[in-house]
């Protein structure tokens, strides 16, 4: 079973965002594989270990995405696919999931594409749906639990009051929220093995498309500042933190 | 005229469609606009004249299980079919598990543009959506062909009856191609919650990583019981470190929540999380780090140990409620 896992390399999401001088502060910021990404990893992993196969990784992103992909094979994937082009700099849903649909069809016999629900950057949450659309898969979303059997994929997917059960023939697609398995931690045999795994980078024009394929189709016209929420009072619990809370919500009428 | 249409997520037929009540509130304040509603699914005709009294006037409806069963593709194929034969300027979606699907594959096919996570519509062609933890509200232009595709955040705006009479009914065509029904929901589990939704609840209590471990969420939980009508939920790393499920993220990747009172308890407010609780009436903060930047969104802030704090808190509170 062949499976290509889309991933993205987006700023630590673990890093609160702070501002100085009313600006976000960027110094030091640092780069990771997207965490919601290990899960669609990690799952990727545990059906070819179950049933054999190659997981290749793949990422659209500047050049430095490298470090993302690099990630994702000491965690154990086979090999990696890296779209770069300066023509992708802003790319929106649309272009992302042109590319992504453009190098997925460049391969042969991928069973399945793993995705995770939305970025932790971009999140628009429906570049997945596109690319199964694009590439007339179906798409099988929001899975907790994953599950192939022979040339089926079954999942159980997160809904609001519990779980459906759902299941489409492969080849498909399909996406996984957090917390869907335990990803592991790169050993570090793992990551001396990571050097050498094969990692294709790959242009627009290697995929067939020109960057007006992935001009984007929406554009920021104003930014202006949200209305500001004050701080109020800011107590060091002397032991009676737990009373004065007690309070606020008696007085917000709430208890 | 500008011929705006609401999408409604045939899953929240249960809840009376709330958020497309809301996106439909907001649809039909905009100039000129003429909205149209399109539900399929089963309930669907029903709900046309609620439809219709919050400012409808077409509702293209299906009660058909097919719509229901596969996970939006049949419903992306007639939606594309619907507005390719009455080309609406564009369809407003609520920005949930369900519309999510048929919204995405929409895109793929029409090329429209797709924006997610709006907070305003100003027309056919404008939305606004918060960035930077909401700190800025960024206006975007949506360009290239109609319909123009805009998920729109639950809660978003307040839902409000226009007093409008019953819609003109069109039912949908419901043969589908049999590759939109290749994915086949076989079976539902529902979990009987005790508390009301984090959507519905006056007060949240919300857990972070300040918690330490996943054990410690049954001190929220004790918490939210001893308040009663509380809901309890959490920050993406938790959620990301599988000590509680999706569905109780609070934040940009997950819910908006705009409770009466809002309690962060061991969180340090990421901007992924700031997002999607900022704004509640009242927020109270429960962190260790006096330097956490949730302290500045926080009305009552107690910088100590939520360890301690919570159960103390949850006594206080039983106390007051005699």
């Amino acid at each position: 079973m062949n499976i290509i896992v889309c991933a993205k390399q987006v700023p630590d999401p673990n890093n609160p965002y702070e501002f100085v001088d009313g600006r976000l502060k960027r110094d030091g910021a640092t780069n990771v594989l997207d965490p919601g990404d290990e899960f669609g990893v990690e799952a990727a992993l545990q059906l070819v270990e179950a049933q054999g196969g190659e997981v290749t990784v793949l990422s659209m992103g500047p050049a430095s995405a490298t470090e993302a992909i690099r990630r994702a094979l000491s965690m154990g994937a086979h090999k990696g696919i890296q779209i770069t082009d300066d023509a992708l700099a802003g790319a929106d849903a649309h272009a992302t999931a042109k590319v992504l649909a453009a190098a997925i069809s460049k391969q042969e016999d991928v069973d399945l594409v793993i995705a995770s629900v939305e970025s932790t950057d971009g999140y628009s949450g429906v570049v997945p749906q596109m690319v199964a659309e694009l590439l007339g898969r179906p798409s099988a979303t929001f899975a907790k639990k994953v599950v192939v059997d022979g040339s089926t994929l079954r999942i159980e997917r997160q809904t609001e009051k519990g779980h459906d059960d759902v299941e489409c023939p492969l080849p498909a697609l399909v996406t996984v929220t957090a917390g869907v398995n335990e990803p592991r931690y790169p050993t570090f045999k793992g990551i001396m093995q990571a050097k050498s795994k094969p990692l294709e980078t790959l242009s627009l024009g290697d995929l067939g498309l020109s960057a007006d394929d992935v001009k984007p189709t929406q554009s920021v016209s104003a930014m202006n500042d949200a209305p500001a929420r004050g701080s109020g009072e800011k107590f060091t619990d002397d032991g009676s933190g737990a009373a004065k809370v007690a309070e606020f919500l008696k007085e917000a009428k709430v208890i | 005229m500008a011929k705006i249409w609401v999408y409604g997520d045939p899953a929240e037929g249960g809840q009376g469609y709330k958020t497309t009540l809301e996106i439909l509130t907001r649809a039909r304040a905009i100039d000129g606009a003429e909205v149209g509603v399109v539900v399929l699914g089963p309930g669907a005709a029903a709900a046309a004249k609620t439809f219709g009294e919050y400012g409808a006037t077409t509702a293209y409806v299906s009660d058909d299980e097919v719509f229901s069963t596969h996970l939006g593709g049949p419903n992306a194929e007639a939606l594309h079919a619907l507005a390719q034969a009455h080309s609406p300027h564009a369809i407003l979606f609520p920005m949930t598990y369900d519309a999510r699907d048929v919204a995405g594959r929409l895109a793929a096919r029409t090329g429209s543009t797709i924006m997610s996570n709006a907070s305003e519509v100003t027309g056919a062609d404008n939305a606004q959506t918060p960035v930077l933890g909401g700190a800025k509200i960024t206006e975007v232009s949506l360009n290239g062909p109609e319909p123009k595709l805009v998920l729109i955040r639950p809660k978003a705006f307040e839902a409000s009856s226009a007093g409008g009479g019953e819609p003109t009914i069109v039912e949908v065509a419901t043969d589908v191609s049999e590759d939109a029904k290749k994915v086949i929901l076989t079976n539902r589990h529902e979990v009987q919650a005790s508390g009301p939704t984090l959507e519905d609840a006056p007060v949240i209590v919300s857990g972070g990583r300040g918690l330490q471990q996943a054990d410690n969420f049954k001190l929220l939980e004790d918490l939210a019981a001893a308040i009663g009508n509380c809901a309890v939920g959490a920050t993406r790393a938790v959620v990301d470190a599988g000590w509680v499920p999706y569905a109780m993220q609070v934040g940009q990747t997950g819910k908006t929540v705009k409770p009466k009172v809002y309690i962060a308890v061991g969180i340090s407010g990421a901007t992924q999380h700031i997002v999607g609780m900022k704004s509640s009436d009242r927020i109270v903060a429960i962190n260790k780090d006096e330097e956490a930047p949730i302290f500045q969104l926080a009305d009552l802030g107690i910088v100590g140990d939520a360890l301690k704090v919570v159960p103390q808190l949850t006594e206080e509170v039983k106390s007051r409620k005699g």
